[in-house]
C-alpha cells in the first residue's frame, strides 16, 4: 500500500488525511523529520504559510524536506502548501522550499470577502471540479519545466513541475478526490526512484 | 461563476486556522510580534479583555485606525470584534475588508435579546458557546467558526475547560442517540431538530471549534488542544506577560505539538510571569462575560 504523508504543523490535515485513505493509500500525519521516512509522497496542505514556515525551521524541518524533494518523491502543495514549494514568492527575498518551478503571489485574489468557490476545468480530469479558493495565491508564472494544469479568470491556479503538483485552491474541502487521486497515480514505481524527472 | 461568502467559503476559512493560535493585539507593533512568532491570525482590538474587565464602562467596536493598521501591518488574517447584536459595527468591518467578525461577550452588547443574523453577510463570524444549544443558535444564524467562550480577561482556564467539556459531552451524547430520540433533545437543548441531526451523521460540530476564554500559558494552550479544541485564542496573555515574544512563540509551538510533554516543559521555563489571573468565586455573577449572548 501507498504511503502518503500530510504536514502536520497546522491547517486542513484532517480533510487531507480523510482523502488519502479514501483513494486506498496509508495516510500518515508529519510533525518531525523521522516522520517522512518510508512515505512515498508528501501533501503540503493549506493553512498560513507562514505559521507553518516558522515551525517548519523551529523543528529543523527544512532539510529534511529539501531531501525528500531531491529524492524524486512527489509532493503536493495546496494553497499555502503551493507557497512553501514553489521556487519564488512575489514581494519576499527568499522561498520556502523552493523546490517547483513556478513563482506565487500570496493572497492574489484579495481578502476573505473576496474568497471564492468556482467550477474548474482541469488539465486530466473530466468533468467540472468545484474549488474552493480562500485568500488564495496564485501561480505569477510557470517555468519551462511546468506544465499549467488549469487557469481561472486569467491565472494559474494549478501546475505539475517533474513530481511537483500545486494548487492555488483547497480540494480538502470538497468530497471530490479526484486531485488526491490524480497525486498518487504520480507515485513512481519503486525502481524509477532517482532517476531525473 | 464564482459564488463568494457561501457557508464553505466563510466556514474553509476557519479550517485553514486549525491547529493555530490566534492572538489578540492592539496595535501594528504587537499584530507584528504575534505574526513572527507564528500565529494563524490576529485579532485587532482597543483594549485586551483584562483591560476592559480593570476599566469598566462600555466597550466598543475598536477604533476603525486601529483596525486599519493592523491590517496594513501584517499579511496573516485579521480579525475584529463587534458588540453582539451590534448590525453598524458588523458592517462596518465588513466594508473595511476585515476577514472575520468575532461577534463577542467581551464587548459590551448592543442587543440583550437578538443576536447578528450573520448569514445575510459575505465576511464570516465566529461565536462564543457555553453549551451545544449555543453552538447551534449560533451556526443557525449563520456563524462560520466556534469558540468557547470561558471568561476572558481572567488568566483562568476552568471555565474555558467546563464550555470545551460541556460541548464535546453533548456533541457525544447526540451522537449515541437514536434519531427517534433526536426531536426531544433539540427541544431540551434550544438547538434544531435539523442541526442535531446533522452533528449526528458528521459524528462532529459542522463547523472549526476553538478555545478562548483563559489561556495564560503554553500548558493552557496544549490542554485545550487535547481536550479537542481545534485551536486556541490567547486574550490578555500574551501581551500582559513580562515576555510577550517569547510568550507567543512558547504557546504557538505548545498548540502543535500539545502532547510532547518534555517539549513543553522546555518550552515553559523561565518564561516569565504570566499573567496574575482571577479567581471566579471573586466575580460577581453580573460581571461574567460569558453570561452574555443567549
Amino acid at each position: 500500500m501507498k504511503r502518503v504523508g500530510v504536514l502536520a504543523l497546522q491547517g486542513a490535515i484532517r480533510e487531507h488525511l480523510q482523502s488519502i485513505t479514501a483513494c486506498g493509500a496509508e495516510a500518515v500525519s508529519v510533525k518531525w523529520p523521522k516522520d517522512l521516512e518510508s512515505l512515498d509522497a508528501l501533501i503540503l496542505p493549506g493553512g498560513e504559510s507562514t505559521a507553518m514556515r516558522r515551525l517548519i525551521d523551529r523543528y529543523g524541518l527544512m532539510e529534511p524536506l529539501r531531501d525528500f524533494a531531491a529524492t524524486g518523491k512527489p509532493m503536493f502543495g495546496t494553497c499555502a502548501g503551493l507557497i512553501l514549494l514553489a521556487k519564488t514568492v512575489a514581494g519576499f527575498e527568499e522561498a520556502h522550499l523552493g523546490v517547483m518551478d513556478v513563482a506565487v503571489e500570496r493572497n492574489s485574489f484579495g481578502r476573505q470577502v473576496d474568497s471564492f468557490e468556482a467550477p474548474l476545468e482541469i488539465k486530466g480530469l473530466d468533468g467540472a471540479f468545484e474549488a474552493v479558493f480562500i485568500r488564495a495565491p496564485h501561480i505569477v508564472s510557470a517555468g519551462p519545466s511546468a506544465e499549467v494544469l488549469c487557469v481561472h479568470d486569467g491565472k494559474i491556479v494549478m501546475a505539475k513541475s517533474g513530481r511537483f503538483l500545486g494548487c492555488s485552491f483547497h480540494p480538502e474541502l470538497t468530497d471530490d478526490h479526484r486531485i488526491t487521486e490524480y497525486f498518487l497515480s504520480m507515485i513512481p514505481h519503486k525502481s524509477d526512484l532517482l532517476l531525473p524527472n | 461563476m464564482s459564488q463568494h461568502g457561501t457557508d464553505r467559503v466563510k466556514r474553509g476559512m476557519a479550517e485553514m486556522q486549525k491547529g493555530g493560535v490566534i492572538m489578540d493585539v492592539v496595535n501594528a507593533e504587537q499584530a507584528r510580534i504575534a505574526e513572527a512568532a507564528g500565529a494563524t491570525a490576529v485579532m485587532a482590538l482597543e483594549r485586551v479583555p483584562s483591560d476592559i474587565r480593570r476599566d469598566g464602562g462600555v466597550a466598543r467596536m475598536a477604533d476603525p485606525r486601529i483596525t486599519e493598521e493592523v491590517m496594513k501591518a501584517v499579511s496573516i488574517p485579521v480579525m475584529a470584534k463587534a458588540r453582539i447584536g451590534h448590525i453598524v459595527e458588523a458592517r462596518i468591518l465588513e466594508a473595511m475588508g476585515v476577514d472575520y467578525i468575532d461577534e463577542s461577550e467581551v464587548l459590551t452588547p448592543a442587543d440583550e435579546e437578538f443576536h447578528l443574523l450573520k448569514n445575510q453577510y459575505t465576511v464570516p463570524f465566529v461565536c462564543g458557546c457555553r453549551n451545544l444549544g449555543e453552538a447551534a443558535r449560533r451556526i443557525g444564524e449563520g456563524a462560520s467558526m466556534l469558540r468557547t467562550k470561558g471568561e476572558p480577561g481572567t488568566g483562568n482556564i476552568v471555565e474555558a475547560v467546563r464550555h470545551l467539556r460541556q460541548v464535546n459531552a453533548e456533541v457525544r451524547k447526540v451522537i449515541t442517540m437514536s434519531e427517534d430520540e433526536l426531536m426531544t433533545e433539540a427541544r431540551n437543548l434550544g438547538a434544531s431538530y435539523e442541526f442535531l441531526k446533522e452533528v449526528k451523521s458528521l459524528g462532529r460540530l459542522p463547523v472549526v471549534n476553538f478555545a478562548a476564554g483563559g489561556v495564560a500559558t503554553p500548558a493552557d494552550a496544549a490542554l485545550m488542544m487535547e481536550l479537542g479544541a481545534d485551536g486556541v485564542f490567547v486574550g490578555s496573555g500574551i501581551f500582559k506577560s513580562d515576555q510577550p515574544e517569547r510568550f507567543a512563540r512558547a504557546i504557538v509551538e505548545a498548540t502543535t505539538h500539545y502532547q510532547d510533554y518534555q517539549l513543553i516543559a522546555e518550552l515553559s521555563k523561565d518564561l516569565g510571569i504570566a499573567m496574575k489571573g482571577i479567581e471566579m468565586s471573586t466575580i460577581a455573577a453580573g460581571e461574567r462575560m460569558q453570561e452574555r449572548g443567549w
